[in-house]
């Protein structure tokens, strides 16, 4: 294969990490969501941490777009 | 397309003023520019509300309260009474991101925090910093972090190779989170703008709605890595200052 196509084809497999991280999201926000519709007096307690946690798993999406970065324009 | 449509051109570093040092770059750049203005925002902030110290705080001095006594509980909460000493030094980090990344939001404004060096060099000041506080206050000791408690000898082989990687990863990860969250924010909103002067008048409208919304998500990210740094900070202070928690 060309290299060069190579390359673009990897930064574009790179969006697969977004899988992980709607799973990730919807996780987070849903259990969240549940929990504070059962308990709704600890909602406010527990948001900081699920915002937290959404930033966290936000983040690690944006490591894919690191590996994109760094084949589109390092290697 | 032109050179000026391109989504990463907001993220070139021209140089204001050129100094060369024995051979070493030290040019002001519009990233040092507005760090300095950052800087001054924030001294401003904190000194000019606090000028008054009233009893009933004016609108400024909340500011200023509302921000130390957030980090204070960030810290309390995550690395207990040994952290509070160590308090100037998280709000620091936290006022300078905070600023920075809420200034980025700002057309024709430079975001500082959106280049991989700057995020990089405060992330490896909090893994230097920890470091020294942990060796400090429990000398060779310390090692006893990267050797999980309640395990059998035979597993350590294989456990302390990885928590000796993850815990040297810990500036690469908290660098690259708070660059690539930036970086991808600020892209994905020019990249949306392209699409508005592409479909014109008729369907520019539709991206045009979707900036607006993620230009509020955006500030809220700015926000929220800035608090994410501050608390990992003070989660890693917290492994140096109470080993086996």
């Amino acid at each position: 294969m060309d290299p060069v196509a190579a390359k673009f084809i990897g930064a574009g497999l790179t969006a697969i990490a977004l899988c992980g991280a709607g799973i990730g999201i919807g996780n987070i926000f849903g259990n969240f969501v549940a929990g504070a519709l059962r308990n709704p007096g600890a909602a406010p307690k527990v948001f900081p941490n699920a915002m937290l946690g959404f930033a966290l798993t936000e983040s690690i999406a944006l490591f894919g777009l690191v590996i994109a970065m760094l084949l589109l324009f390092v290697v | 397309m032109a050179d000026s449509h391109n989504p990463l051109e907001q993220f070139k570093i021209i140089r204001h003023l050129h100094m060369d040092v024995a051979g070493i770059d030290f040019s002001f750049t519009n990233s040092s520019l507005w760090m300095v203005i950052g800087i001054a925002l924030v001294t401003l902030l904190m000194t000019q509300g606090m000028k008054q110290r009233a009893l009933v705080p004016g609108r400024l001095q909340s500011m200023a309260e509302v921000l130390y006594e957030f980090v204070a509980g960030v810290l309390q909460e995550n690395a207990g009474k040994k952290g509070m000493q160590y308090f100037p030094f998280v709000f620091t980090l936290f006022m300078f991101i905070l600023i920075a990344n809420l200034l980025g939001m700002l057309p024709i404004a430079f975001t500082t925090t959106s280049h991989i060096i700057v995020t990089f060099a405060l992330a490896m000041l909090v893994f230097v910093i920890v470091n020294v506080i942990g060796f400090m206050r429990h000398g060779l000791h310390f090692f006893s972090l990267i050797v999980p408690g309640g395990v059998p000898w035979y597993m350590l082989i294989l456990l302390v190779p990885i928590e000796l990687l993850s815990y040297l990863t810990r500036p690469i990860s908290l660098s690259v989170r708070l660059f690539a969250n930036m970086l991808a924010g600020h892209t994905m909103l020019k990249v949306f703008a392209g699409f508005v002067i592409g479909l014109g008048l008729i369907g520019g409208w539709l991206p045009l709605a979707f900036i607006v919304v993620f230009t509020g998500l955006e500030v809220m990210i700015a926000c929220l890595q800035a608090y994410v740094f501050a608390v990992l900070t003070c989660i890693y202070l917290n492994d140096a200052l109470n080993l086996h928690h």
